[in-house]
Formats: structure tokens, sequence, C-alpha cells
């Protein structure tokens, strides 16, 4: 268990080994502030989502899966798309109005990026890994958490080098999106270093 | 806006992935060979004018506060016939390029062209806008595949156009090439180089350094 979590967070980094969910990241990284508040967010639903999502897939779209109601031979496997996307919308409606009714500060520091996160193809991307690999349930919840916490430390991490490029005098053409690139080029060649870590 | 125009300005001067920053997710993921990035383009470009024409169809009958599930719902829908069809007909091409046929639901391009073109225009303009921001994407990961494939490889489309050292060439293949690293790095070039030649896409800084005549005057 341990190895799939820290082979998760590390070397199967969402964002900078599968390039999931770049347009987020590198839209909301310029502050540390924001970058951790929706690090925190993709944790949570990432958390709960894949292991809904495999719920779902296994009880109602996998094949054989309506056996019990006398229906052995429907496949709903074609649905897992909009059945995921659909889950994952849901999920981040009710965690909005969990937090506004329980936690209304965090709720207001998430503010856009709360509803943002259903067409962040990470969340999605970790559920369609999940169903890829064949995770059982409880290799999909430590899937789930790893990757949300590797896409947020990635996130966090761009976000400081990029407060600090800040300041920096770059030549024309490189600064902003440019060199925002080539630092998470950089970072994603640091990561793949992890690949040596092992529990 | 002429037709010409929704079709041309995607091309180079308003490109997707270069200036909207939209779509980069598969964009850089799918580029370690040329003919994984060609099957990528076409079935993005397909979604998106089929997405962008269905929209604008129902843009008057889609409510505003429930559209984007809808037009989630319509894209999924796209989505899942394109890849139906491939994993009949192009298997080994579906398995490699995995999950990310499925994660064209997601890829911001589609939903943004949906809200920012189809919600509000025609269905012939959508339609090239759709076919415009589609070929601008192609344009981007051809060029990137195609670096990626021939300096990683030395081939072009899985065909030797060099021989490498280890068939008793020249040509020393770059690993790097074929691993995450080098597609941002080939993107950040990219973008480097449309900026360098159009200068007016550069942001505009959040503020100015101070320079040395600044304190003097």
């Amino acid at each position: 268990m341990s190895e799939l979590l820290i082979k998760s967070i590390f070397q199967e980094n969402l964002a900078l080994a599968f390039f999931l969910g770049m347009c987020t990241f590198l839209a909301v990284s310029k502050r540390v502030d924001t970058a951790f508040g929706l690090g925190l967010a993709v944790i949570v639903v990432q958390a709960i989502t894949v292991p809904v999502n495999y719920l779902i897939f296994n009880m109602l779209l996998l094949e054989g899966a309506w056996a019990w109601a006398g229906l052995p031979e429907v496949d709903l496997t074609f649905l897992k798309l909009v059945s995921f996307i659909g889950v994952i919308a849901a999920m981040v409606q009710i965690l909005e109005m969990t937090l506004d009714r329980f936690v209304p500060r965090l709720y207001r520091a998430l503010g856009i990026f709360l509803p943002l996160i259903t067409v962040n193809c990470a969340i999605l991307g970790g559920s369609l890994f999940m169903v890829e690999r064949h995770y059982d349930f409880e290799q999909s919840v430590v899937y789930g958490i790893g990757s949300g916490i590797g896409w947020a430390l990635a996130i966090i991490t761009f976000a400081a080098i990029r407060e600090r490029l800040k300041y920096s005098d770059m030549p024309k053409g490189v600064e902003g999106l440019a060199s925002a690139f080539i630092v998470t080029g950089l970072m994603s060649l640091g990561f793949s270093a992890f690949a040596l870590v092992t529990p | 806006m002429s037709l010409k125009h929704h079709l041309i300005a995607p091309l180079v001067g308003n490109n997707p992935i270069t200036l909207q920053i939209l779509g980069i997710c598969s964009a850089l993921a799918v580029t370690t060979t040329l003919s994984t990035a060609i099957t990528m383009s076409v079935a993005l470009t397909v979604v998106l004018c089929l997405s962008n024409c269905v929209i604008s169809l129902m843009r008057h009958h889609i409510p505003p506060s429930i559209r984007l599930i809808i037009q989630i719902t319509i894209v999924a829908s796209i989505v899942i016939v394109i890849d139906q069809f491939m994993q009949a007909f192009m298997f080994e091409m579906s398995k490699k390029l995995s999950i990310f046929v499925g994660l064209i639901v997601t890829n911001c391009l589609v939903l943004g062209r949906a809200e920012a073109c189809a919600m509000r225009n025609a269905v012939l303009p959508s339609v090239m806008d759709g076919l415009g921001n589609g070929l601008g994407y192609s344009l981007v990961l051809l060029i990137v595949g195609a670096l990626r494939e021939f300096l990683g490889t030395g081939a072009l489309m899985g065909v030797p156009l060099v021989t490498t050292v280890a068939d008793g060439g020249w040509f020393q293949p770059l690993g790097l090439m074929q691993l995450a690293p080098s597609a941002f790095f080939i993107l950040g070039l990219l973008v480097w180089l449309v900026r360098v030649l159009r200068p007016e896409q550069v942001e505009r800084p959040e503020f100015r350094l101070r320079t040395r005549e600044d304190g003097r005057s």
C-alpha cells in the first residue's frame, strides 16, 4: 500500500509525469496561498471521487453487474465517461455546500477554484487510471489520496518558484508563459529523480 | 468577422495552446511519437467541430443556469462515440493513447470554445471556429510530436530517417526527448519563438523593474 502511495505522489505525479490538470496548474500558480487552497481542494475531491467512481464502475457499469436483476449480459462500461464526470460534478457541488455550511472561511478562501475542479482533468484522469489499472477498493482509496497529494505538492512548489521568478530580469518573450513551461520542465526532471525513493 | 477569419485566426495569431493556454494537458502527453500526435489531433478536431455544431444548434434552448452540465454531457457523448470508434477500428492506437481520448471531455479547449463561440454564434461560424481551433491545436501537436520523435529515436512515423549509433550510424538518440520534461521544454521554446516573432502576444507584466535611469530622474 505504502508503495502505491509513494509511487502516486512522486514517480507517477499526475501533473509532472502525466501532464494532467496543466491548464489550472499554469493559471492558478501565481501566488503560494491560492495554490495551497487549490491543492487542498484537489486532495479532498480526489480522495472522495476515485473510491466513489470505483464503486459505481464495479457495481453498476461493469459487465455482469446487473446479474442480480436478471440481466447478466448488460455491459454499460461505455457509460463510464458520462457517469464519472457526473459523479465529479455532484461531489464538487456537495463539497461546496458542506464547506459553505460548516467551514465558511475555507469556502471563501477557495472561492472560484472549487467549481473549476470539475473540469480539472487530473480528477477525471485519476478515475480513468483507476479503471485502466484495475485497482481494488483499498488501492483506489490510497491512489486517490496519493495522486491528490502529488498534484498539490507540484502546484505549491511551482507557485513558490514562480513568486521568486517574478523579480528576475528575463529576455523579451520568455517571461510569463514560456518561462513557466521551462520551469515546469525542470521540476519534472527533478521529480523523475524521485524514482529512487522506495518505502 | 468573416468565416475565413474564424478559420485562420486561431492558427498562429490566436493559437489555442500558445496564447489562450487551453488544452495543454493532452498536447504534452500524446506527443512522444508523430503518429499518436496526428491521431489525437484528428480526434480533437472532430470533437470540437461536432460539439460546436450541436451546441450552436441548441443555443436558444439551453437555460443559462445549467448550461455547463448540458455542454459537458454533449461533449462527453461525442467523445464516447469517438472512443468506441477507435477501440473498434484502431485498437493498437487506442491502447497507446490510453486515457487521453477520454480526457477530451475535460479538455478546456472544447468547453472553452463552446462557451466563448458556440453559445453566441450561428452554426456555420461555430463549426468554422471549431475547425480553426482544432487546426491550431493540431499544428502545435505536430511540431512538438515530430521534434520529439525525430530527436528521440531518429525516426518519423516509425520510419528511420537517419541511422542511429546502435545501428552503426552517427546519430545518437536523445533519450530525454521520450520523457515527460522534454515536452515542457519544447513547448516553452515554441512559445518563446512565437512571442519573439509576434511581440504583441506577450502578457503585460504586473510591474516593471526599476532601472538606473528611473532613479535619476
